[in-house]
């Protein structure tokens, strides 16, 4: 196969991989997307094998088959909660893989000029971090590992220690032709330090964007894995790849609040540990709370308020997936939609551990999409709304945003519950969210409602009060 | 032209291309994108069977083997994956119909 036939090839391919991601903005069509995704992907292996003639070496088909089958088998298992570490693992492998290839090259070329040796480093290293990081990550994310920041001591230095070997090794391999490998396996593994160094200091709430900034990383890696190969395929296909990875990490960044250097830093006024006692609830407020909810609870009835209820909005957080209650909830939609009443639900965008993911989880009890308002849409209406249901969300309402300056949510873009007429919490207790800042609606005693515990029982509880 | 310069030109296009396209997906299937992003990271495949075919020395070869594996692993659990989350979102009407 000529190399002309092979780059008029691989810009048909690139084009039919863009044109799926087009599909991919509207749902009908999404589908038909992805699977164009998968065909192009399915001829650019065929093409390479042809273009190689390597359809006689059995390590090549060992290799295909055994991953064949256990991608099969890792896609039949996994459930849609725990899809944010899937991602975060497959991340790893595709780290790994460009860290691979990048070796190869490096090892097998005999005479290399600089740029084929210089982005064949830099593949190395973007490979191996992608690779520590993820692992990290998804170990953080599957609670294998404490999710909360680990910082050595001397973190800093130790970061840029790792960044200043992996320069001199990458300087070193171009400059000593003789000692090439040796300075390139310092390359891997410093590479592999600064994953790690970056991943281990990033807090539990953090997590998405990490998975989102490691996703653009492995499709980086993939494409100066091409570059070192001269493969434009692998090159167009890897740039799309990182560019959105990069795009998910700003908008989960906008809807956080967050700075991507604060994170790596641990800046920013996020609580450090588990331990919260610098930003917790004022002691009265908390001695109050148990009194004025007994009291409350008796006057306020659900069931009236559910009853009296017209427009509805669900608000679904994170707490709800813990206790796996999206079934309950649609159940719950469905009985309010039964009385005739209209029911929508607001997502926010950091809601679930992955940017979209509680869009996931609900389509995945049969919610309808169009149900589903994302906050910018929705925020507008609360006003007109009767009844706001909060079901395991906390940051995500809290009004401090919009006034608490000097708190680690001031600014963060918020779900304007306390604009509704009224308002039922659903949470597991009455402290804090992660961001460790009091929720004033917790305080409100005329127009919220407030029921701790599972959420599945409350859900029951709502329920019951709803027959 | 040299061939340095069209890589890293192709690069440059397929990124912004790609970044403009990627916007227009709405963030209710943000999750399935990132996921189907993960399957076509796997396109590092074509990169492994070319350096494992051009590897004489068995460790070498060992090694393109395991990271066919990984990039494979990619990119058919990322499709299937993908696939299954979208064929979840259904509308309204849909929902009427299969009833």
């Amino acid at each position: 196969m000529s190399n002309t036939l092979y780059y008029v090839l691989s810009a048909l391919l690139s084009m039919g991989v863009l044109l799926g991601i087009r599909w991919m903005s509207q749902v009908k069509t999404a589908v038909r997307g992805n699977r164009l995704s998968a065909l192009c992907m399915l001829a650019a292996v065929i093409i390479i094998l042809l273009k190689e003639k390597v359809l006689e070496d059995v390590f090549i088909w060992v290799g295909l088959t055994v991953g064949l089958m256990v991608g099969l088998a890792l896609a039949k298992a996994v459930q849609m909660i725990t899809i944010p570490q899937m991602v975060g693992l497959r991340n790893g492998l595709g780290g790994a893989a460009c860290a691979i290839v990048a070796w190869l090259t490096i090892k097998n070329a005999v005479e290399p000029n600089t740029f084929g040796l210089l982005t064949a480093e830099i593949a190395l290293c973007v490979g191996a971090l992608t690779f520590s990081g993820s692992l990290v990550v998804a170990g953080k994310l599957h609670r294998l590992l404490p999710q909360k920041p680990v910082r050595l001591a001397q973190h800093q230095w130790w970061t840029a220690l790792s960044f200043a070997l992996m320069l001199v090794s990458v300087l070193l391999s171009w400059l000593l032709p003789a000692a090439r490998l040796l300075f390139s396996l310092i390359t891997l593994l410093s590479g592999l330090a600064i994953g790690l160094l970056f991943a281990l200091p990033v807090g539990g709430a953090d997590l998405p964007i990490i998975v989102s900034l490691l996703n653009s990383a492995s499709g980086v890696a993939a494409a100066i894995a091409g570059m070192a190969m001269g493969n434009v395929l692998l090159v167009s296909v890897g740039g799309i790849v990182g560019a959105s990875g990069l795009l998910l990490t700003q908008i989960m960044c906008r809807a956080m609040n967050r700075k991507l250097s604060a994170i790596f830093l641990n800046k920013g006024g996020k609580p450090q540990g588990e331990a919260q006692p610098a930003v917790a609830a004022p002691e009265t407020s908390r001695e109050m709370q148990p009194l004025e909810q007994t009291s409350a609870a008796t006057v306020k009835d659900p069931a009236a308020w559910l009853e009296e209820a017209r427009e509805i909005v669900i608000i679904p957080g994170y707490g709800m997936a813990i206790s796996q209650a999206q079934a309950l909830v649609k159940t719950l939609k469905d009985a309010l939609e039964s009385k005739g009443k209209h029911v929508r639900f607001a997502i926010h965008p950091v809601a679930g551990r992955m940017p979209g993911h509680m869009n996931v989880l609900l389509a995945e009890v049969d919610i309808p999409y169009d149900k589903l308002f994302e906050m910018d849409e929705i925020n507008p209406d609360m006003d007109k709304t009767d009844l706001a249901i909060v079901i395991g969300a906390n940051d995500v309402i809290n009004p401090a945003a919009n006034s608490a300056q000097g708190t680690p949510i001031y600014g963060m873009p918020v779900l304007n519950v306390e604009n509704a007429k009224r308002v039922i919490i659903c949470n597991f207790d009455d402290k804090p969210g992660y961001s460790g800042v009091p929720n004033p609606l917790y305080q409100d005693t005329q127009q919220v409602l407030l029921m701790f515990g599972d959420a599945k029982e409350s859900l029951q509880t709502l329920l019951k009060a709803l027959k | 032209m040299s061939k340095e310069a069209i890589l890293v030109l192709v690069f440059i296009a397929a990124t912004l291309l790609g970044y403009r396209l990627i916007k227009h997906v709405p963030s209710l299937l943000h999750t399935p994108l990132m996921s189907g992003m993960n399957a076509l990271s796997g396109i590092t495949i074509l990169g492994l069977i070319t350096a494992t075919a051009g590897s004489l020395a068995f460790g070498s070869r060992l090694l393109g083997l395991l990271g066919i594996i990984c990039a494979m692993i990619n990119l058919v659990s990322g499709f299937l994956v993908t696939d299954r989350m979208l064929k979840m979102f259904k509308g309204s009407k849909d929902e009427e119909q299969a009833q």
